[in-house]
């Protein structure tokens, strides 16, 4: 039971980057009707902008000691970033500790702006084009953009740590009753899944609370009519497509300290996502956030050492063979609607 | 000539002399010149260019012909070269018996996945082949290491069987592979003036199975049964209501073009006999997507163009490097010749892929045929000013 536990919590902080770019890609699709292949690239320029952030806030300048001598019997030379000596050490070291949260807030404009260049700049000429072409020139893009990054950053991962405060693990398990360090969980991956939680959360609320997420859906339903109705949905879409990319960008915002970033991240990410959209139902945005969910949870118990036993090297494919099972039984994925896609 | 007509058989007969002619013309300038860099005459380049050539020519059977956009055609190219490479092992080092099996095993592999793919179209297609695809990457790696030797790769050892051949040479080193006695690695030299020629017997065989496989290519294009896979591209629909089921048709396109695919994994094994499960990973497949449309979908001629151009460029862009471009500017003043250099910098080198990036996308928005197209539209456009010269000689059209 502890075990079962333990692999259901593993399989909750992928899933939910999983669920996120997998919102983020379906909701593209439902309302644009544009297959992305560069969002897995969003995704990796958001955990590039945690990195960035943390590169800036450690910006730091020289100050050289007479008073004290290196081993070598110069003047010592002393760093000190900006930061400390604007807000004083302590508030400063804390602002440099907690840059991955605050990367949030640098992230979200950064991705809309991207969202917005791409969509209007690229995408916005593809509508008309087959799906193959959508999917040709957003795959070019993404080699474009991981190729952009890879020459700023290098080919290496970059180590970004959480918070000093979220370093350690969470034990689970005497919480439930069971022996203490069956189930630990660590503490990021917490707040991961529940940012997660909370992203998806705001993301239906908006769509299903707001005038303005009303017609979106209204337009997703039928774009025609809601343009008859004098209403600029096209203009709206863009909207949609900013907050899509924000999504894909603050996934991989969070999952910088889970997974250190490089510049294929997005690549890796993204052949999963797409299948995960599949899986849930082209257009359908719970069943991406299902489908994310699920597919998460069953690679991780895949990955006990029991199953693996039994079914050799199920943990690998695990995921492509449910997507085909579920392609092949269930046509439009687990919640995928009549319609979409079918021509 | 062959069940051409005169069009297809000159450029079958063009293909023919590019081919064989290659070791010239890939090597224009001497050796030792500045210029010498830009040669691409040396085997083992140019039997990359004719075997990624027949993959391409084979994507572009299912993709150019059917629409259907396979993203996982890298996977039948890795199982061919396993299977070449066991045949190596087991049998003898001719490569003959080792292309023919790779063919067989990938038309088997490429039955079970179509069968099961073509099930659907459209995006969902695309996922299902590169699921198969990262399945089989995943498996090759990990569970069926005892097969295809994980991480290594799977390489020649002295101790293999090798039933009808030797396991080892007798001075004691790997037999290499070879044609009837005829070692695919040797290679003769033409020295003329400055001028270096490489005739690899490897690369002749390429070469004479790519022109094979593009001579097939064509016949399919013109054949009623190219007709139906056009037919399948354009309405599947009408096509049903004609009393033809298209999945037939569709399924044998992807089988045909999955035997090329591993036709070329087999090509590429003899050439150097090691296999590595890379070459199924998923951005394999995205290569043959990018030559086939670099070159022009659904044009004969195009993938191979595009096979070619990627090919070369990915060779000699990542040769060159910032001492190359100080070079090539030095006749500037000085700071500028830092500023070109820096902005050229990014695209060249270890940056090649930026550069094809880039270039893809300028070809799927712009030219969505390819260099073909490119071509072809340069030509129109020659044409018609020469039309015109004509005409406006004639008489002064009113305007």
């Amino acid at each position: 039971m502890d075990a079962f536990i333990l692999q259901i919590l593993n399989g909750l902080d992928k899933g939910s980057a999983y669920a996120l770019i997998a919102l983020g890609l379906t909701l593209i699709f439902g309302t644009l009707g544009v297959v992305n292949f560069a969002h897995g690239a969003l995704f990796m320029i958001g955990a590039f902008c945690s990195v960035t952030l943390s590169k800036l806030l450690n910006l730091s300048y020289e100050v050289v000691d007479p008073t004290k001598k290196d081993f070598l019997g110069r003047p010592l030379v002393e760093k000190h970033t900006y930061i400390e000596s604007w807000f004083g050490p302590e508030t400063g070291a804390a602002i440099i500790d907690w840059s991955v949260p605050l990367a949030i807030l640098f992230s979200i404009p950064i991705m809309i702006g991207i969202g917005f260049v791409m969509e209007r700049g690229l995408i916005k000429h593809f509508y008309k084009r087959p799906h193959a072409d959508q999917i040709l020139v957003t795959f070019g893009l993404a080699i474009v953009l991981q190729e952009i990054v890879k020459y700023f950053y290098g080919a290496n991962p970059i180590p970004t740590p959480a918070p000093a405060a979220f370093t350690g693990s969470f034990d689970f398990g005497t919480m439930l009753g069971f022996d203490p360090n069956t189930v630990i969980y660590p503490y990021w991956r917490l707040v991961y899944f529940s940012f997660a939680a909370l992203i998806i959360g705001a993301v239906f609320a908006f769509l299903q609370f707001t005038t303005f997420g009303m017609v979106v859906r209204a337009g997703m339903a039928d774009r025609e009519t809601v343009g008859l109705l004098g209403i600029n949905i096209d203009k709206r879409f863009t909207i949609m497509f900013g907050l899509a990319a924000a999504v894909a960008g603050l996934a991989g915002v969070m999952y910088a300290p889970i997974n250190s970033p490089n510049y294929h991240m997005g690549m890796d990410f993204l052949v999963l996502s797409f299948v995960v959209v599949v899986v849930g139902g082209m257009g359908s945005l719970p069943g991406a956030v299902a489908a994310g969910f699920l597919l998460g949870i069953l690679e991780s118990f895949a990955s006990m050492n029991e199953i693996k036993s039994l079914i050799p090297g199920i943990d690998q494919i695990i995921i492509y063979l449910v997507a085909i099972i579920i392609l092949l039984t269930r046509p439009r994925g687990l919640m995928g609607r009549k319609g979409v896609m079918e021509d | 000539m062959l069940g051409l007509n005169k069009k297809d058989a000159t450029l079958l007969l063009l293909v023919a002399i590019l081919a064989l002619c290659a070791p010239f013309i890939l090597n224009p300038f001497p050796e030792g010149s500045a210029l010498a860099q830009f040669n691409a005459g040396y085997p083992d380049l140019m039997q990359r260019f004719v075997i990624f050539g027949i993959f391409a020519i084979g994507f572009n059977i299912l993709f150019g012909l059917t629409g259907y956009l396979s993203f996982g055609h890298a996977a039948f190219l890795g199982v061919g070269s396993y299977s070449a490479v066991w045949m190596f092992k087991l049998l003898s080092m001719n490569v003959i018996p080792a292309i023919i099996l790779s063919m067989i095993v990938s038309g088997l592999f490429a039955v079970v996945i179509g069968f099961v793919s073509l099930r659907r179209s459209g995006i969902y297609f695309s996922i299902l082949t590169l699921a198969f695809a990262q399945m089989s990457f995943n498996l090759a790696y990990s569970v069926l290491t005892p097969i295809t030797n994980g991480e290594t790769g799977l390489q020649l050892t002295l101790n293999d069987p090798r039933i009808l051949g030797e396991s080892a040479t007798a001075d004691g080193s790997i037999p290499v592979t070879n044609l009837f006695g005829l070692e695919m690695r040797s290679t003769f030299q033409m020295d003329v003036g400055a001028w270096l020629f490489q005739f690899n017997v490897g690369y002749y065989l390429c070469a004479f199975i790519m022109l094979l496989a593009f001579y097939l290519s064509l016949r399919i294009f013109r054949s009623p049964f190219g007709m139906m896979l056009r037919a399948v591209k354009s309405n599947q629909q009408r096509m049903r209501y004609t009393g033809l089921n298209p999945r037939p048709y569709t399924l044998a396109a992807f089988v045909i073009s999955g035997m090329y695919a591993g036709l070329a994994g087999g090509l590429m094994a003899s050439m150097d006999p090691l296999a590595g499960a890379e070459r199924m990973q998923w951005t394999a497949s995205g290569e043959v997507v990018l030559m086939t449309i670099l070159g022009g979908a659904g044009t004969l001629i195009g993938p191979v163009l595009g096979a070619g151009f990627i090919k070369y460029f990915e060779n000699i862009f990542s040769k060159i490097n910032d001492n190359v471009l100080h070079g090539w500017f030095s006749f500037m003043p000085d700071g500028l010749e830092d500023f070109v250099v820096g902005i050229v910098h990014p695209f060249i080198g270890k940056g090649w892929h930026l550069t094809l990036g880039i270039l893809f996308m300028l070809v799927v928005i712009f030219l969505p045929g390819g260099l073909v197209e490119g071509g072809q539209r340069i030509a129109r456009a020659l044409r018609k000013d020469k039309s015109d010269d004509k005409s406006n000689a004639k008489s002064n059209p009113a305007e």
